[in-house]
């Protein structure tokens, strides 16, 4: 249930796989910091008690200050502290690094609602239906102002930012329905921004997927854009090849190198000449205020499912495309299907410059 | 005595100081700590400056270009110039000087409007050219003018924010100024009591520091 | 042993003191006098204070029920954002550096005033001006984009007063600058012959590097607010993403300054806690040079830490951890402060008047939200809990629990001081354990229902949270009775409480010396320091160098003169009179 009825409960479900390691770092923090502040309250209820002034005029003895215990109490705690630290940030790296194989689904946060794709094209708003044992990627963006996806009972939460994407990921360990919240304010209904995730078992999530209707792929609507701009008359040609360029490291002009995730890719097509290409001359133009963002999506997906294809005009990569060889630990090879929303009209996603605000 | 009200008239030192050199002393290191803050105040500014010229230098280098570059190296001389005559005032405050501080002051006042007068034909040669966001701006050069980066505006939005506020401070500082030169020609500065010549004299070196910063950064950085 | 009051007047007609020189309305909306002006302060943050309040109880009424249904959502959501505008800005912030800090700082290193007294009073009219703005945008139909007015919602969606609201905290902070301005110069450049910097009492060390953050910070955040008052009303984009901005930028350079802000907030309230110690258990601070270090230590790398609120907002993994291990650090020196001050009272003289009350009250509680904040550094662990009411109980931890309850154990202390009466003390130590009682009912339950999974700023939530939050609006409840109890006390005592003489507590410190309420100039004559602060070991019932508890009878001394003393004095002793 999403959050069972026990009004006395102190921990939320525990559904995922990362979920088990925070509440251990978090029972270890109770422990620690329980600890000390049971002992600092301790001793003062006992100073207070044994030391309380009987007499007006009492004089006490002289406070004796001895370096050796504040040396004593400065480095102990900064040792724990430093123990703290590095299990949250190891833990931290694991949070924040996809494992392998993981299915990407599309979110898009808007006032008040989330909308998700699975990558088969099948679409949910303000629900979200995974398999259980398989790891997730949520790939989000917004189309307004800044919200955050935060599942508590997997332990998971990740602001999702207009005009950039942000990622998240998890793997469901139990099988359920969890509360989805919006956690970053909005406006007016951001506390009915909310939703649910349900996990389900392998099975159970396929006959599931079976009975949605999936909406065009948005690679192939990507495929139709790359034609009708007339990419392919540079990346065809003598641009730089597009077959295979997600997920591998790209070198730039100006010496350093990026991994081409989503917002490269994106910020390729929007803003081409913050980051060029060795080896090639700054010539691409900006399709910034062109294309809406979905398009750019469209694009994104169609980009991503070219794989390690030879022709771009291919929209599907063979399904034993060969993996880029230069490939930062823990990126994902480009996968299969298309996984990012279908068209939409202009009007959802266009705020002209200087539209008035939203009611 | 510490019942007095604000206008009320106050002998020298006031009366929370010992002698006239603390007050001296404290005067000094009060300007000092307000500059301070005003290198924040600006910080914020330059620092975004930097941020979105990272983030879009196409952009950045198309609005470098087109601002009139001789024109902000003449302020610059302008406002060195008008520095070097503060310089003079203060000199001729530690001697008690009226006259030849008065005169120094009046020289900085004119350098200073002079200023805020070729800033103020920028502007107008921007208001010209469509270069205002938001008040008057087009995304094509006017005449048979190439398109525009779509985020010029963005440059602009800085340049005016960076050089109003600039301007803003030169305006608060000629007032001062102005203040200044009355109460010397009220022979009103001795040769111990002569700091808020000196304290106007380190303001008006900061405003005129601020924009040796501002001028290479929103001019010169073409490429 | 029977104790004769210190009366300094005895034979002689009654001196005037700073609050019966004039009675004139002008004489107080005029005035140069640090004192006076502090009392200015501590009417109008009082004042907010009640607004914020009541926004706040509004609040937790509306959050009894799960559907919210006391308040529209649009209500809601202007009452928090409210709530955290003045409670931040209009209340916390000014509360003790300006109110306490104003009225004893000059007291405590033996100076006539501070350095710049018209500035003293320029920085409380613009804090009134400001406060004036943000009222109106209240009376107008209020703000609705959080205390923290992200963008782009603040900048380009919503459709409410931010630009009147922020224009009032932009004019305020520059209040907060000149009051820092004036802190440091005074304690710089007009402290009393023999006060070197070790020893000054560390609520001087502590209001002193309250006031370097204060000139540094808030300079950051009037930036910032401008920019955003202008993205907002010429629709440049500056940090709008639809027009090449960027919202995190926004962030970036808000909580530069707001986690800085945060330690304006309680390194005054320390020092607080580090005079209040000391004088009710008769000791020495254990460790004088490692609290006023901790204080300089907490206000640089406090400058240091801002991105441990941004952990989730799309900052990069390596930029997390960076910022994980610094705010891992600046724990340390308040872990400092805290067990220097309980080993103060290890074989002390310990007494439970009320300003003992909330300085122990405070250590607890300032515990308690402390190491809730190493739960937050830990960046895993704050994924889950941040944005939730985990958040919102650690800095209410701190800065009611911390803060509020300083501010009101130091207006208790120096109450006698300031108003020269004192104030019933059974009524105080009852106020004192109601509020104490109430805070935990009301802020506790707010730790689970965050790891639970409530989310902040939620005016609706699901039925699972309902126990736990009414629990939190019945501690409400009782801690507004206990903030209401002391308006009446407090007050009462200033026509019917009996004369306080000039040290009730028997405590060290400057400001004891000299009469309650103090004269206009402070002292009658420059007090020359020979001794560090605290010196309780050295006390004897004729008090010590620095601090007569009970002066030896007058000799023939001769009148003493009133006004100022001329330049530095060489030979004269206080101790002669």
């Amino acid at each position: 249930m999403a959050g069972s009825a026990n009004p006395f409960r102190l921990l939320p479900d525990s559904a995922s796989g990362i979920a088990p390691r925070v509440d251990a770092l978090t029972g270890f923090l109770l422990l620690a910091t329980g600890l000390v502040t049971l002992i600092v309250l301790v001793l003062i209820v006992t100073f207070v008690l044994k030391y309380r002034r009987r007499s007006e005029d009492e004089v006490p003895p002289a406070t004796v200050s001895r370096v050796s215990l504040e040396i004593a109490w400065s480095a102990i705690p900064l040792g724990i502290f430093m123990l703290m630290f590095y299990w949250g940030a190891a833990l931290y790296v694991d949070l924040r690094r996809p494992a392998r194989g993981a299915m990407e689904i599309n979110v898009t946060a808007k006032q008040w609602m989330w909308k998700l794709q699975h990558p088969g094209g099948q679409r949910e708003i303000n629900e979200l239906h995974v398999p259980v044992g398989r790891p997730v990627k949520l790939v989000m963006i917004s189309q307004d102002v800044i919200h955050s996806f935060f599942v508590p009972a997997f332990r998971i939460k990740q602001d999702v930012l207009p005009g950039s994407y942000t990622m998240q990921w998890f793997t469901a360990t139990r099988a359920g329905e969890y509360h989805l919240f919006c956690a970053e304010y909005c406006g007016t209904m951001h506390s009915r921004m909310i939703g649910r995730v349900v996990a389900m078992e392998p099975a159970a999530y396929q006959a599931w997927l079976a009975g949605v209707t999936p909406d065009e792929p948005p690679a192939v609507s990507g495929a139709r854009l790359f034609a009708s701009l007339g990419c392919a008359q540079c990346h065809g040609q003598n641009g730089p090849t597009l077959a295979g360029v997600y997920g591998s490291t790209v070198a730039l002009s100006d010496g350093s190198s990026v991994l081409a995730d989503e917002n490269y890719v994106r910020e390729s097509i929007v803003n081409a000449p913050a980051k060029i290409v060795a080896g090639f001359p700054p010539v691409m133009p900006s399709y910034r205020g062109q294309l809406t963002d979905e398009q750019v999506e469209q694009l994104v997906a169609y980009v991503k499912s070219l794989g390690a294809a030879a022709s771009p005009s291919a929209t599907r990569p063979s399904p034993d495309a060969a993996v880029p060889v230069t490939r930062p630990v823990g990126a994902q090879p480009p996968d299969h299907r298309p996984d990012f929303p279908p068209a939409r009209n202009a009007t959802d996603y266009d705020r002209p410059a200087g539209s008035q605000p939203h009611p | 005595m510490s019942h007095l009200t604000v206008f009320e008239h106050d002998e020298l030192p006031a009366e929370q100081f010992e002698d006239v050199e603390q007050q001296r002393e404290t005067s000094s290191l009060g300007m000092w700590m307000f500059l301070s803050t005003e290198v924040l105040f600006f910080g914020v500014l330059f620092t975004s400056f930097f941020v979105y010229r990272t983030r879009w230098p196409e952009a950045f280098a198309q609005g470098a270009k087109e601002l009139k570059w001789w024109l902000g190296a003449t302020n610059t001389a302008v406002l060195l110039g008008s520095s070097f005559c503060m310089a003079m005032a203060v000199h001729a405050a530690s001697e008690a000087d009226d006259r030849t501080i008065v005169r120094w002051l009046w020289f900085t006042v004119v350098l200073g409007t002079l200023f805020l007068l070729i800033k103020g034909t920028e502007y107008a040669i921007e208001w010209h050219e469509h270069l205002v966001p938001h008040f008057r701006w087009s995304p094509v050069a006017p005449g048979a003018g190439e398109p525009r980066d779509p985020q010029l505006p963005l440059f602009m939005t800085f340049y005016f924010v960076m050089t109003m506020f600039h301007a803003l401070h030169m305006v608060i500082g000629l007032g001062v100024l102005l203040v200044v030169i009355v109460l010397a020609r009220r022979r009103h500065f001795t040769r111990e009591y002569h700091h808020p010549v000196e304290v106007v004299g380190l303001y008006w070196h900061f405003v005129d520091t601020v924009w040796v910063f501002l001028f290479p950064v929103l001019y010169l950085l073409r490429h | 042993m029977t104790t004769v009051p210190y009366n300094p007047d005895y034979g002689r007609p009654a001196r005037p003191t700073y609050l019966s020189i004039a009675y004139r309305v002008s004489s107080w909306l005029l005035t140069r006098d640090h004192k006076r002006i502090a009392i200015l302060y501590m009417i109008a943050i009082t004042l907010f204070f009640t607004v914020g309040g009541v926004a706040a109880t509004i609040m937790r009424l509306s959050l009894m029920t799960p559907d919210g249904r006391l308040t529209l959502p649009e209500t809601y959501n202007r009452l928090f954002t409210i709530h955290g505008v003045i409670m931040v800005w209009f209340f916390l912030i000014p509360s003790i550096p300006a109110v306490l800090g104003n009225f004893l700082v000059p007291l405590m290193i033996g100076a006539r005033d501070m350095a710049f007294p018209r500035l003293n009073l320029a920085s409380w009219y613009l804090f009134v001006f400001g406060g004036c703005f943000t009222i109106s945008a209240l009376v107008l139909g209020g703000v609705d984009t959080g205390w923290t007015f992200y963008t782009p919602f603040s900048s380009s969606f919503s459709n409410t007063h931010v630009v009147l609201t922020v224009a009032g905290i932009f004019i305020a902070g520059f209040s907060s600058i000149l009051t820092g301005l004036n802190i440091i110069i005074t304690v710089n450049k007009l402290r009393a012959p023999g006060m070197t910097w070790g020893r000054l009492p560390l609520f001087i060390w502590s209001n002193y590097a309250t006031a370097v953050i204060l000139v540094l910070a808030t300079p950051v955040l009037a930036m910032t607010l401008a920019l955003l008052c202008i993205d907002r009303v010429f629709h440049v984009g500056i940090f709008d993403p639809a027009k090449g901005g960027d919202p995190l930028l926004f962030q970036h350079l808000f909580w530069f300054y707001s986690h800085p802000a945060v330690y304006i907030m309680i390194l005054p309230a320390m020092g607080v806690v580090s005079e209040l110690i000391p004088c009710f258990s008769r000791h020495r601070v254990f460790g004088y040079y490692f609290v006023a270090g901790s204080s300089i230590a907490i206000a640089i790398v406090g400058f240091l830490v801002w991105g441990h609120h941004m952990f989730v907002a799309g900052m990069s993994v390596y930029g997390g951890m960076v910022f994980s291990f610094l705010s891992f650090l600046v724990a340390v020196p308040s872990a400092i402060k805290v067990f220097n001050w309980t080993a103060t009272l290890y074989r002390g003289s310990i007494s439970l008047k009320t300003p003992m009350l909330y300085a122990l009250g405070f250590i607890g509680l300032f515990v308690m939200g402390g190491v809730t904040g190493l739960f937050l550094a830990a960046i895993a662990v704050d994924v889950h809990v941040t944005d939730t009411y985990f958040v919102v109980a650690h800095f209410h931890y701190i800065m009611v629990g911390g803060s509020v309850m300083a501010y009101l154990g130091g207006i208790h202390f120096w109450w006698p001081k300031i108003t020269g009466k004192l104030y019933p003390e059974w009524a105080g130590r009852i106020a004192a354990g109601i509020i104490f009682l109430g805070f935990n009912l009301t802020f506790f339950p707010q730790y689970v229902l965050g790891y639970l999974g409530m989310p902040r700023r939620y005016h609706a939530y699901p039925e699972e949270f309902h126990f736990l939050n009414v629990l939190s609006t019945a501690g409400a409840s009782i801690l507004a009775v206990g903030y209401v109890l002391p308006l009446f006390y407090l007050l009462w005592s200033l026509r019917y409480g009996p004369d306080a003489g000039p040290n009730p507590w028997k405590a060290m410190g400057l400001e004891w010396t000299t009469s309650s309420p103090p004269p206009p100039q402070n002292f009658e004559r420059t007090p020359i320091i020979r001794e560090e602060a605290y010196a309780y070991d050295r006390m004897t019932p004729q008090g010590s160098d620095n601090t007569p508890i009970i002066p030896l009878p007058a000799a023939a001394g001769g009148a003493r003169e009133s006004g100022r003393p001329g330049s530095r004095p060489e030979s004269s002793e206080w101790s002669d009179q």
